[in-house]
């Protein structure tokens, strides 16, 4: 699967401008969820703060480590964590919650 | 005359097998071959399996009568707690897996070794180095918390080495972790030509579902004895109510990975049986596709219903409702595998060999202790009976009258091709049976003995339960008997047990159409596969008397 | 190729395959440790939503510039890991392209623990460690800064065997103990600190940022 170019010198710069930009995208999104933590927006602050994380783990796990061109097994792998994470979670907080609720 | 003779090639130039191949104690020590590692791994959980039964032999001598005086209290605890520890950790856990499963898996896909032969190393000394640890803690004095490491008991209260055993439970997670991924990736990428997902032995799958739990559970149980170990060595506030901290989110981190682990120690179990069945009643599976379905879904679902460990511990009622719902919905693949193997004995040819009586007993065995399992899931009665010996009945029936027959089983089931010796088998019976009256004899009494409200982890009790104790201690007697003995004559096969051939028990899977032992790379020619496993019988009709199919049948056998 | 042989390893026959089999392992073990520290955030959660008022009150004696600095110093090697992988598994002889990108990222991971070490100094003189010299009120506030210890910690630890493996990777590529073209460590080790990466990600909006907005 690699890619057959006519010099590695054009590979080299293809390489720096895709993953450069992804990069740039990474540090804008931080810039934007430093600026963001301070705007006192109720539950949203903290609630912006986890869906601009949670979009700089996809750029990084999309781009940078290529789940989006990965074969079908490699993102069940990935999916299998996640899925299996989101049922702690749930299950869990669906006792915090309700025991909290009832306090 | 061989095919290959007739074909004129030349006979194979001799070579030894994996047991012979190297015979310093460093080639053992720095191998990576899946099957000395496979033994390295047995006789490490042997010395733990024995150390464990040492440690619950005190307790029983103990509960003999009400007020013991053997033990005092404190010394009660610290024995239930490492038999407990020990048991659960390091014997049941890697048993089935890192003994039967590093050593047949390659072979029963056709493949030469695992994945990464040395990270499969890697996992066994960390074992080691795990266990070390906590045969430490227990040296030091003990640990009193129970196997469960409850909050805030084990963090603020106990006296007792929590960060030693807990560290040990840390490090053997890892090498849980290890092994699971050496599995995985194995069936994936190293299947023989031919040998397609749904043409793959039972215990191929089940050590597939196995490890893939493995996987995903074992982190969560390192963080949660993590987060112990930080709250006691550095005075951190994690599970402090006083501090704002929540002691129940240690149960649930726990037992996230705790019910779980039950099925890393009965879905190998059932693999195992999966394969003696077929072979000594000389039938297909009876429904493969469910007996695979039924596995997966155990092993997915059993991750949605750790909560119903913690009915009674302040957990909300929302909460135990859905657990609860979850854990009678669990019971009924587990069910489905029950009728399926019973089903598999119909117009059977079946032959009471020592694995089989292992494995019917299993049947039984796992059968009443999923049953018990139920009443356990529904609240009303788990209120009742919670913290009662209803509970350690419950899991002594699957995880000793289960796995453990297992275990046994596949020993002897596997014994002539890992060893090339066959055992005496008139022996090996007595031992199957007298196991299996030797834990009826243990663990039922202590169903009666928790329902009429004897509580567990009490080192006495009130004189009217002393007749459980009596017939509980003196099965355990047996029990021990019954364990011993294999030790016993295995040890002798090994020097005076008549040769096994290939294929001693005309079965069909991979591992039996190389010799006994195999040599060091498996398979002197690669198999190739060309029909589904447990070809035991034309379809529609019995088996006859010629030995079956094996899975690469065009091969030279 | 003869010279991919020398990169072949038992049981192995093809080395499409031990590749494929390399990438696929480490993909589970992420999914493992995905698990692992999951587990530790939904402790912190779990935790926060306890102690809503106490978890903003700590968070906000954190130090934001170091927590930032650092986002940035590992977002940015993120970048040159995803070259040096990225351009290994190019195939196209770009050796000191690797090596540099491989080099920069150890750098700048070690960055990360330098700046990570004044940070801690800072902490402890601000008396942030829970236990009997705990400097803020709220008793709430000792659990935050516990967890806090606990998770960069553990971070820390990952981080620092990652940056062995980089440096290892960069050592033996730069005397030529292996090749660097379509090697499978240097790709296995970039999915690896890419998710010490995202780890980070995820724990720089909950330990930094809470309790900024008073």
């Amino acid at each position: 699967m690699s890619m057959q170019s006519t010099h590695p010198h054009t590979t080299a710069w293809r390489l720096w401008r895709r993953n450069g930009l992804i990069w740039a995208a990474l540090m804008l999104l931080l810039a934007l969820t430093l600026v963001l933590a301070y705007v006192p927006m109720g539950w949203l602050t903290p609630a912006a703060g986890i869906v601009i994380a949670f979009s700089k783990a996809g750029l990084v796990i999309l781009l940078f480590m290529e789940l989006a061109k990965a074969r079908p097994l490699i993102r069940l792998a990935a999916m299998a964590g996640v899925v299996f994470l989101a049922v702690l979670f749930a299950l869990t907080l669906a006792d915090v919650l309700s025991r909290l609720a009832g306090r | 005359m061989t095919d290959a003779l007739l074909a004129g090639e030349l006979p194979f130039p001799p070579r030894p097998d994996y047991l012979r191949d190297g015979t310093t104690l460093t080639s053992w020590l720095t191998t990576t071959d899946h099957k000395r590692i496979a033994i390295l791994f047995a006789v490490t959980i042997t010395m733990f399996f024995f150390m464990g039964g040492a440690a619950i032999t005190a307790v029983r001598l103990e509960l003999f009568t009400p007020n013991g005086g053997l033990l005092s209290s404190d010394t009660y605890n610290k024995l239930f707690s490492f038999h407990g520890i020990i048991m659960v950790w390091f014997f049941l856990v890697p048993s089935i897996p890192n003994t039967m499963g590093n050593f047949l898996l390659p072979l029963m896909i056709g493949a030469p070794d695992l994945a990464f032969p040395r990270l499969n190393l890697f996992s066994w000394y960390l074992t080691v180095a795990a266990g070390a640890v906590t045969v430490y803690a227990l040296v030091a004095g003990g640990v009193d918390t129970g196997w469960t490491f409850y909050t805030p008991y084990s963090t603020m209260f106990s006296n007792s080495h929590v960060l030693a055993a807990a560290a040990g439970v840390f490090m053997v997670g890892f090498s849980s972790i290890a092994t699971g991924v050496n599995f995985i990736a194995t069936i994936h990428m190293l299947r023989a030509p031919g040998m397609t997902w749904f043409r793959l032995p039972l215990f191929v799958w089940a050590i597939y579902a196995t490890s893939i739990i493995m996987v995903l559970a074992s982190p969560v149980l390192a963080i949660s004895l993590l987060l112990v170990m930080a709250e006691r060595w550095l005075g951190l506030p994690i599970f402090d109510p006083a501090r704002g901290g929540d002691p129940i989110l240690f149960q649930h981190l726990f037992w996230f990975y705790s019910h779980p682990a039950v099925y890393i120690m009965v879905l190998p179990a059932m693999g195992v049986v999966s394969e003696i069945i077929p072979c000594f009643a000389r039938r297909r599976i009876f429904g493969y596709d469910f007996m695979v379905y039924a596995m997966i879904a155990i092993a997915g679902i059993g991750f949605f219903v750790w909560g119903h460990h913690m009915f009674v511990s302040g957990q909300s009622a929302y909460a135990n409702l859905i657990f609860s719902f979850l854990s009678f919905i669990i019971a009924v693949p587990s069910a489905i595998k029950v009728f399926n193997w019973t089903a598999s004995l119909y117009r059977g040819q079946i032959s009471f060999n020592s694995p089989m009586l292992y494995a019917l007993g299993f049947v039984g065995l796992f059968t009443t202790g999923g049953l018990s399992g139920l009443f356990l899931a529904s609240i009303p009665v788990d209120v009742h009976v919670t913290d009662t010996y209803f509970v350690v009945a419950h899991f002594h029936y699957i995880m000793v009258g289960g796995s453990v027959s297992a275990f046994f089983g596949g020993l002897h089931f596997w014994w002539p091709k890992v060893t090339g010796r066959m055992y005496p088998e008139s022996w090996a019976k007595f031992a199957a049976i007298l196991m299996y009256f030797g834990f009826n004899m243990t663990f039922l009494p202590q169903f009666f003995a928790g329902y009429l409200g004897m509580p567990r982890r009490y080192h006495t009790y009130p004189p009217e339960y002393q007749i459980y104790n009596v017939m509980s201690s003196s099965g355990a007697a047996v029990l021990a008997v019954a364990y011993l003995l294999p030790l016993g004559y295995f040890a002798w096969s090994l020097f005076y047990g008549g040769r096994a051939g290939k294929n001693p028990w005309d079965a069909t899977g991979l591992e039996w159409t190389t010799t006994s032992p195999p040599p060091p790379q498996n398979f002197d020619r690669q198999p190739r596969v060309d029909r589904g496993p447990y070809d035991y019988h034309a379809e529609g009709q019995s088996a006859g008397l010629d030995p079956p199919e094996p899975q690469n049948s065009r091969e030279v056998r | 190729m003869s010279e991919t042989t020398s990169l072949l390893k038992e049981p192995w026959q093809y080395f499409d395959r031990q590749r494929e089999a390399g990438t696929f392992g480490i993909w589970v073990f992420l999914a493992s440790e995905l698990l692992f520290f999951g587990a530790l955030i939904l402790t912190y959660t779990v935790c926060r939503i306890e102690n809503v008022a106490a978890f903003a009150a700590a968070g906000r004696e954190t130090n934001i510039w170091y927590g930032t600095i650092n986002t940035a110093i590992l977002l940015t090697s993120s970048l040159t890991m995803a070259m040096a992988s990225q351009a290994a598994a190019a195939n196209e002889g770009l050796r000191r392209l690797i090596l540099w990108c491989l080099a920069a990222t150890a750098a700048l991971g070690l960055a990360f623990l330098v700046v990570k070490g004044f940070e801690y100094r800072e902490d402890i003189e601000r008396h942030l460690v829970p236990g009997a010299h705990f400097g803020l009120k709220q008793t709430a506030a000792q659990l935050f800064f516990g967890l806090y210890w606990i998770v960069t910690g553990v971070h820390a630890v990952h981080l620092t065997i990652g940056i062995i493996m980089v440096v290892r990777l960069t050592l033996l590529g730069y005397l030529n103990k292996f090749q660097l073209d379509e090697n499978p460590e240097i790709q296995v080790t970039g999915l690896y600190w890419h998710l010490v990466d995202i780890i980070w990600i995820f724990l720089y909006p909950l330990i930094y940022l809470p309790g900024r907005t008073s």
